[in-house]
């Protein structure tokens, strides 16, 4: 479990976050949704204990991945996963490869990470994450640059990794509503810097709908209109 | 490939034994140990610190164009050195050469480690090095402006373009302990280096201190580029070419490449050390032409080469 309970956060003097009051179960995938600006990114670093007056975490229960995370040098995939064991201080090799093989890069394991796609490298990043086994995912947009079906099986996979066993907290920023009612067992909808709803996808989706907003229809059951 | 570059510093550490002004033959002792033993010990010393230093600042601050020199600590280094120059302290006393360039050194990586403050990240440690660099050139141009005469001026500018001809053992031992020193410091910053590949957040959230991690790669490049310049003068090239030499035989993992960078700086400047003896014996030269002059000769085209390979 890990959360923030009335926080207040404060950056450069201006409050960003207000009365967040959240607490992580595990077994369950939680969607972190809001319009761009609403605070989601700083909530995620809030919950990392990265942002200043936020409490520090242990780094072997908390694998966080940020928004458009690269690798400034041609490490290969499987050097990159193995990074995800420095906060154990081991050179395990069953967590890595287990990572690998979940992330489906075992035939890209030798690879580049800037030499091959978008997607892949992004698959990389997650396997880091995974090869930590933490007990907490804080996961900012692992698909936002995944193409349909790669973004499927990223948010299968997170699911799986939720649902356990051995069950985990998982907590993803994401901006494609439809693959949050999907996947997610919990919504949370971030507007200026305030939790607006947080509730099955099914009853949070007209708040975030709201907070994007975007029309909604609920008829006959809860959906997004596109954009007039 | 670690042990092909420990050979080769092994070889062109005898062969640099065996190399004199005269050509190649075996000296007498006096000659070994009070000319060339510390020549040869310098080039290693020097050459290690600032391959390594090269690649721990290169993975320190995510840049391939990041060079020892980018700290400004060679350049106080210079100053302290210029100032034994330019009182003639120098000319009374042998080691305040050396000992100007350690005080130099040691007094700019003060102010650098000042400028960028506790929470040192990657920005505010280059930018501290770009002031501390500034003000050290200034100040050098300052010295060769003002120099009492002619002759102090064409000693100063020649000292500074770094060469390791007519040092002692007294030069190696007043360099080896910082050198040694920073480089152990330097050496145990790989897995943080590592972690840094991924960003200064990621990292972090690895349980990477970042602050920390930074500041001891700018005092272990201090101590190592500081004492080396004190007694080498100013050598470019070193630090920001050996790591790109290196990536393609032991990949790009910052960690990975340390000791290699040690080692292959050690044999590249005994090879340009060995070059610089050779020169006048085989082209119409009147002296050994620069140490410092032959490293930027024979680095610049490789940086030319890597420019063509990374451009898109």
């Amino acid at each position: 479990m890990i959360g923030f309970r009335a926080a207040v956060v404060r950056l450069a003097g201006r409050e960003v976050l207000h009365d967040i009051d959240l607490t992580l179960a595990p077994g369950q995938l939680a969607a972190l949704c809001g319009p761009n600006g609403a605070g989601k990114s700083t909530l995620m670093r809030g919950l990392a204990g990265l942002l200043p007056g936020t409490p520090r975490r242990d780094p072997r229960r908390i694998a966080y991945l940020p928004q458009g995370a690269g690798c400034a040098w041609g490490l290969t995939v499987a050097e990159v996963a193995a990074l995800g064991r420095i906060p154990h201080g081991d050179a395990a090799v069953a967590p890595v490869s287990n990572a690998l093989q979940q992330c489906g890069l075992v035939s890209l394991r030798d690879a580049r990470v800037d030499r091959i796609s978008g997607g892949q490298a992004r698959r990389a990043m997650l396997a880091r994450a995974l090869a930590t086994e933490p007990e907490v995912f804080l996961l900012d947009e692992p698909t936002a640059d995944l193409d349909p079906a790669a973004a499927h099986e990223v948010m299968t996979l997170l699911r799986d990794t939720a649902h356990g066993p051995p069950s985990r907290c998982v907590l993803v920023v994401m901006h494609a509503l439809d693959l949050a009612m999907r996947y997610a067992d919990r919504m949370l909808v971030l507007r200026d810097g305030r939790i607006v709803a947080d509730a099955v996808p099914a009853e949070a989706l007209p708040d975030a709908a709201a907070a994007f907003g975007l029309p909604f229809g609920s008829d006959p059951a809860p959906r997004l209109l596109p954009p007039r | 490939m670690i042990r092909v570059l420990a050979g080769g510093v092994a070889a062109l550490f005898v062969l640099s034994l065996l190399t004199g002004a005269a050509g190649f033959a075996v000296p007498d002792g006096f000659i070994l140990v009070q000319i060339r033993l510390p020549r040869t010990a310098l080039a290693v010393l020097v050459g290690g610190a600032l391959g390594l230093s090269g690649a721990v600042l290169q993975g320190a601050l995510r840049n391939p164009l990041a060079d020892p020199g980018l700290l400004g600590i060679g350049g106080c280094a210079a100053l302290g050195a210029v100032f034994a120059f330019y009182w003639g302290l120098s000319a009374v006393f042998a080691p305040a050469l050396p000992l100007g360039g350690l005080a130099g050194a040691a007094v700019g990586a003060m102010f650098l480690l000042m400028i960028a403050g506790r929470g040192a990240s990657g920005p505010s440690l280059v930018l501290a090095g770009i002031a501390v660099s500034a003000i050290a050139t200034a100040l050098l141009a300052l010295a060769l402006t003002l120099a009492p005469n002619p002759y102090a001026l064409a000693e100063i500018t020649f000292w500074l373009m770094g060469g390791l001809e007519d040092r002692s053992l007294l030069h190696v031992a007043l360099a080896a302990p910082p050198i040694a020193l920073g480089c152990v410091l330097l050496l145990r910053l790989g897995p943080g280096l590592d972690a840094l590949s991924l960003g200064e957040d990621v990292a972090a959230s690895l349980g990477v201190p970042i602050a920390r991690t930074l500041r001891l790669a700018a005092v272990g490049v201090a101590l190592a580029v500081g004492a080396g310049t004190a007694v080498a003068g100013g050598i470019g090239f070193v630090g920001l070419v050996v790591p790109h030499l290196l990536r393609p035989w032991l990949g790009e993992r910052p960690g990975g490449l340390l000791v290699g960078s040690l080692l292959a700086g050690a044999a590249l400047l005994l090879a340009a050390d060995l070059a610089a003896r050779i020169a006048p014996l085989l082209l119409p030269l009147a002296q050994e032409p620069r140490l410092g002059v032959l490293t930027a000769l024979l680095g610049a085209p490789f940086l030319v080469r890597i420019a063509r390979r990374v451009a898109p």
